[in-house]
C-alpha cells in the first residue's frame, strides 16, 4: 500500500520554514531616523519620529492623508530642502553617516526617488535613462548601463527597438517603469517611492509590484502608499503613521494579522474616520 | 503574469500533502498494530503524533498570512479556505489514528476475541478513502472526490455490523468485554476517519468548483 | 404651474444666441478685414516697385528714378542683430533668474519695472539712447539705434522667458534633482530645454515687434543713403526710409516707400508665422 502511496504522491521533504521571532535582528541597518521633528514654517508636521530601515527589504509607510508619510520620505534624500520654509531637527543616518554632512548631490545619487505621477523628461527614452549617468559623470559605457537599467525595470523588451523615441510616446505604466529605470541607472543603495502606482491602472500596478519584488536582492526600498493592501502585498516591514506620529512599526505580517495599537487596527480594517 | 505569491501558495499545498502522507501512514500503522498484533507499530504512531500537530499549526499560520496580505480572490481564496479545512480534518485523522494505537496497546494485553473479518474490510476502505481524497486534492479531481463521498455509506454500515457482532460477543461472554469494547472503539475511530476523508473530498469539490456540497439536504437552489 | 421655463423663454434664448453669434463673427471679420485691407493696399501700391534692383541696389540720387533699398534692408538686419545681442541675453538670463531664483520681492520688482519699461513710449527710449550714446559719441550711429531697439526687446524676452520657464512642471525639476543634479545643472539640462520652444518664439516675436519701430531710430541711427560699414556710422533702416520717402515730394520715392512698407510687413508676417509654427510643433510637455 505504501508503494501505491509513493507512486501517486511523491513524499518530498519539507523545506525549512522561516524562523520565527524578531525579524529585525540579524538584518543590517541601511537607513536610520532618530528623533526627527519637521516643520513647515511654524506648523509641525513630524513629531519625534524614529525608525530603522533594514537593508535589502521593502519598508512601507502607510497612514491617512496628512499623516506625514510623504514628508518623512522626502527627508530621506533631502528633497524637503527645495521648499524654503521647511525646517528639520533630528538625525538621519545612511549606513551610519549623517546625510546632512554630505554633499547633497552625492547623497541623491545614493538615495534615488520615484514620484507619484510618472515624470520623464521631454527627451528620448535613452536620454532619460542616461540623464543621471551623465549628470554624475559616469565613466563607463553609457549604452551598457542604460540597457542594464532597462532590463532591471522589466522594460527592455518593450522599448529596445525605440530607444530614440520620445519618452511621451509610451503608456503611463511604461513611463513609470522608465522613471524607475532612470532612478536605478545610477545604482542607488536606497530607492524611495512616493505612491508610485496611484496614477496607474491595475495591470501596470501589478507589473510594478512584481518589479519591486524582483529588486529586493540588491536594493533597499521605502515605499509610501495610501493603498494599504499594496503595502500588505509588497512590503516586508510596515510603519503606520498618524498626524505626524509613528504609531506602530512591525513586520508586515504581524501588523496586518495582529497589530498592537488599536488605531492601527481601526485603520487597517477600514473603520477609520 | 507570474506573481511572486504563487510560490507561497505552492508551499501551502506541499505542506498539506506532506501532512496527508503522515496521516495516512499513521492510520495504516495503527490499524496494522491491531490486526497483526504488533505493539511496536502502535508505539511508532504515538511517537510521530507531534509531527502532524506541528504541521497543522504551521499551515494555519501560512494561510492566515496569505489571506491577510494578499487579498486572495476566486480560486486562490477557495484554495486557502478549503486548505484550512483540509488541514483540520487531517489533524483529526491523526488524532483518530492515535486513538486506535492506544486502543491497540490495550487490546494486545488480551487474547484475540475473534477472527477479524469486518474490521480489516473497514480499515481497507477507510484507508483507501483517505488516500483517494488526498489524490483528489493533488489532481483537482472532482470525480475521484465524488467516489469517496459514495463510499461513506459502506463504512457506516460496516461499523453497525461490527457493533452488533461485538455486542453479541460481550453479552455471551463477560471475559471478553475489555478487548471487545476496545474493538468497538476502533471501529468507531475508523468510521470517523472515513468521515474526515469525506470532508476532505467535499473541500476538494469546493476548491475546484466553488460548490458547497456538505449538506445535500439543504440544497439551496 | 411647471417649475421649468416655458417655450417663449426658449425662443428668446434662441434669438439672443443668434445675435451674439452674428456679432462675434462680425468682429472677427472686421479684424481680418483690416489686416487684409492694409496688406492689399501695400501690395497694390508697392508691389510694382519690387524687383531684383530693389533688393540689391542703393538709392539713386535725388531726382533720379530707379535704384533700390538694399542698404535699408541690410541696415534693418544689422540693427536687429545688435538689438538681439542686448535684448536676448539680458532677457533670457534675467527670465531664468526670476523663474528659478527670485524671491517674492525681487520678482515682483523686476516684473513691475519690466512691464513699465514695456509701456514706455518708443520715442522716449530713443531720447534716452540719444542722450547716452549719440551725445557722447557726437554723431549718430548704428550702435545707438541697436541699443535703443535692444532696450525695447528686454521686457518682452524677459517676461516671456520667465513665463515659459514657470510653465515647466515642478515634477521635472524634482526628478532631475532627485538624480543628483545641482540647481544650475537642472536648469541648463532640463528646464531650459523643455521651455526652449516658447523662449524661441518669444525672441522671434520681440524681433518682429522692434523691426518696425521708427521713432527711436529717428535720432539714434538716423539715416544713410549709402552703405554703412562698422557700427559707428548712421545707418538706414526700412521704417525710417518709409517715413522719409513718404514725406517727400517725389512720386518715385512714394512708390519706393510703399515697397519698403510691404517688405517690412512681409518680414514681420513671416517671422510671426515661423514663431507660431515653432510653438505649435510641440508643446513639449503634455498636461
Amino acid at each position: 500500500m505504501n508503494a501505491a502511496v509513493g507512486a501517486s504522491r511523491k513524499m518530498t521533504s519539507v523545506p525549512p520554514s522561516e524562523p520565527k521571532g524578531e525579524p529585525l535582528a540579524g538584518l543590517q541597518t541601511r537607513l536610520e531616523v532618530r528623533g526627527l521633528n519637521f516643520y513647515y514654517g511654524s506648523k509641525q508636521a513630524l513629531f519625534d519620529v524614529s525608525l530603522i530601515v533594514p537593508i535589502h527589504r521593502v519598508t512601507a509607510l502607510i497612514g491617512p492623508s496628512g499623516c506625514g508619510k510623504s514628508t518623512l520620505l522626502r527627508t530621506l534624500n533631502r528633497m524637503h530642502e527645495t521648499l524654503k520654509i521647511s525646517r528639520l531637527a533630528g538625525k538621519i543616518l545612511l549606513d551610519g553617516e549623517d546625510i546632512f554632512r554630505q554633499d547633497v548631490t552625492r547623497l541623491r545619487r545614493r538615495v534615488g526617488m520615484v514620484f507619484q505621477r510618472p515624470n520623464p523628461f521631454p527627451k528620448s527614452i535613452f536620454d532619460n535613462v542616461a540623464y543621471g549617468l551623465r549628470v554624475n559623470g559616469y565613466k563607463g559605457s553609457i549604452a551598457e548601463a542604460v540597457e542594464k537599467s532597462l532590463r532591471r525595470s522589466a522594460l527592455w523588451d518593450e522599448v529596445k527597438d525605440s530607444l530614440h523615441k520620445s519618452a511621451y510616446a509610451i503608456s503611463g505604466g511604461q513611463q513609470q517603469r522608465l522613471c524607475i529605470a532612470r532612478a536605478l541607472a545610477v545604482d542607488p543603495e536606497v530607492l524611495l517611492l512616493d505612491e508610485p502606482c496611484s496614477a496607474l491602472d491595475p495591470i501596470s500596478t501589478a507589473k510594478i509590484e512584481e518589479l519591486l519584488f524582483s529588486l529586493r536582492d540588491n536594493c533597499t526600498m521605502v515605499i509610501v502608499t495610501h493603498n494599504m493592501q499594496q503595502a500588505a502585498r509588497t512590503s516586508d516591514f510596515t510603519a503606520f503613521m498618524l498626524e505626524g506620529h509613528l504609531v506602530e512599526y512591525q513586520p508586515t505580517e504581524q501588523l496586518f494579522t495582529n497589530p498592537s495599537d488599536p488605531r492601527t487596527e481601526a485603520y487597517i480594517t477600514g473603520r477609520f474616520g | 503574469m507570474e506573481r511572486h505569491f504563487e510560490k507561497e501558495l505552492e508551499e501551502v499545498k506541499e505542506r498539506l500533502l506532506w501532512m496527508g502522507s503522515l496521516a495516512e501512514r499513521a492510520v495504516h500503522q495503527a490499524v496494522q498494530a491491531v490486526l497483526d498484533s504488533q505493539p511496536e507499530l502502535a508505539q511508532r504512531v504515538l511517537d510521530e503524533e507531534n509531527a502532524i500537530n506541528e504541521m497543522q499549526i504551521e499551515i494555519d499560520e501560512r494561510v492566515t498570512k496569505m489571506l491577510a496580505l494578499q487579498q486572495l480572490t476566486a480560486g486562490d481564496l477557495r484554495f486557502m479556505l478549503g486548505g484550512a479545512r483540509i488541514n483540520q480534518d487531517l489533524e483529526r485523522i491523526g488524532d483518530q489514528a492515535v486513538n486506535i494505537a492506544q486502543s491497540a496497546q490495550r487490546i494486545l494485553r488480551h487474547p484475540r476475541v475473534k477472527p477479524y473479518v469486518d474490521l480489516p474490510r473497514m480499515s481497507e476502505i477507510a484507508e483507501e478513502m483517505v488516500r483517494d481524497s488526498l489524490n483528489a486534492v493533488v489532481r483537482k479531481d472532482v470525480d475521484l472526490a465524488r467516489k469517496v463521498l459514495d463510499r461513506d455509506d459502506v463504512v457506516d454500515s460496516l461499523r453497525n455490523q461490527v457493533f452488533r457482532e461485538l455486542l453479541t460477543y460481550m453479552m455471551e461472554n463477560s471475559a471478553v468485554v475489555f478487548p471487545a469494547f476496545e474493538l468497538i472503539l476502533v471501529a468507531k475511530n475508523l468510521e470517523r476517519i472515513a468521515d474526515h476523508a469525506t470532508n476532505i473530498a467535499e473541500d476538494v469539490i469546493y476548491i475546484v468548483q466553488g460548490r458547497d456540497v456538505r449538506h445535500p439536504a439543504l440544497d439551496r437552489r | 404651474m411647471s417649475a421649468w421655463a416655458g417655450s417663449r423663454h426658449r425662443i428668446v434664448r434662441k434669438i439672443i444666441s443668434y445675435l451674439m453669434l452674428s456679432l462675434t463673427s462680425l468682429c472677427a471679420l472686421a479684424v481680418m478685414g483690416v489686416l487684409l485691407f492694409i496688406l492689399g493696399y501695400l501690395v497694390w501700391n508697392g508691389g510694382s516697385s519690387l524687383s531684383l534692383d530693389f533688393f540689391t541696389k542703393l538709392p539713386k540720387p535725388v531726382g533720379e528714378t530707379g535704384g533700390g533699398m538694399a542698404n535699408a534692408i541690410v541696415g534693418s538686419l544689422k540693427l536687429l542683430l545688435l538689438a538681439s545681442c542686448i535684448g536676448i541675453p539680458i532677457g533670457v538670463i534675467g527670465g531664468i533668474y526670476m523663474a528659478e531664483f527670485g524671491g517674492k520681492t525681487a520678482t515682483f520688482l523686476v516684473q513691475f519695472t519690466a512691464d513699465l519699461l514695456n509701456g514706455v513710449p518708443s520715442i522716449v527710449i530713443g531720447i534716452f539712447a540719444y542722450t547716452v550714446i549719440v551725445l557722447k559719441m557726437k554723431h549718430f550711429s548704428a550702435l545707438a539705434g541697436g541699443f535703443a531697439l535692444g532696450i525695447m526687446m528686454i521686457p518682452i524676452t524677459l517676461r516671456s522667458t520667465e513665463q515659459f520657464l514657470r510653465g515647466v512642471p515642478v515634477a521635472l525639476r524634482e526628478a532631475a534633482m532627485a538624480l543628483g543634479a545641482s540647481k544650475w545643472k537642472t536648469i541648463v539640462t532640463v528646464v531650459v530645454p523643455a521651455a526652449y520652444r516658447g523662449i524661441l518664439t518669444a525672441i522671434l516675436l520681440s524681433l518682429a515687434r522692434v523691426a518696425g519701430e521708427t521713432a527711436p531710430l529717428l535720432f539714434t541711427a538716423f539715416n544713410n543713403r549709402f552703405w554703412s560699414p562698422g557700427w559707428n556710422q548712421p545707418i538706414a533702416s526700412l521704417p525710417v526710409v518709409v517715413y522719409t520717402y513718404a514725406l517727400s515730394p517725389y512720386d518715385d520715392w512714394h512708390r519706393q516707400a510703399w515697397a519698403c512698407g510691404l517688405v517690412l510687413l512681409g518680414m514681420v508676417l513671416v517671422t510671426n508665422i515661423i514663431a507660431r509654427t515653432v510653438l505649435s510643433r510641440g508643446i513639449s510637455i503634455p498636461r
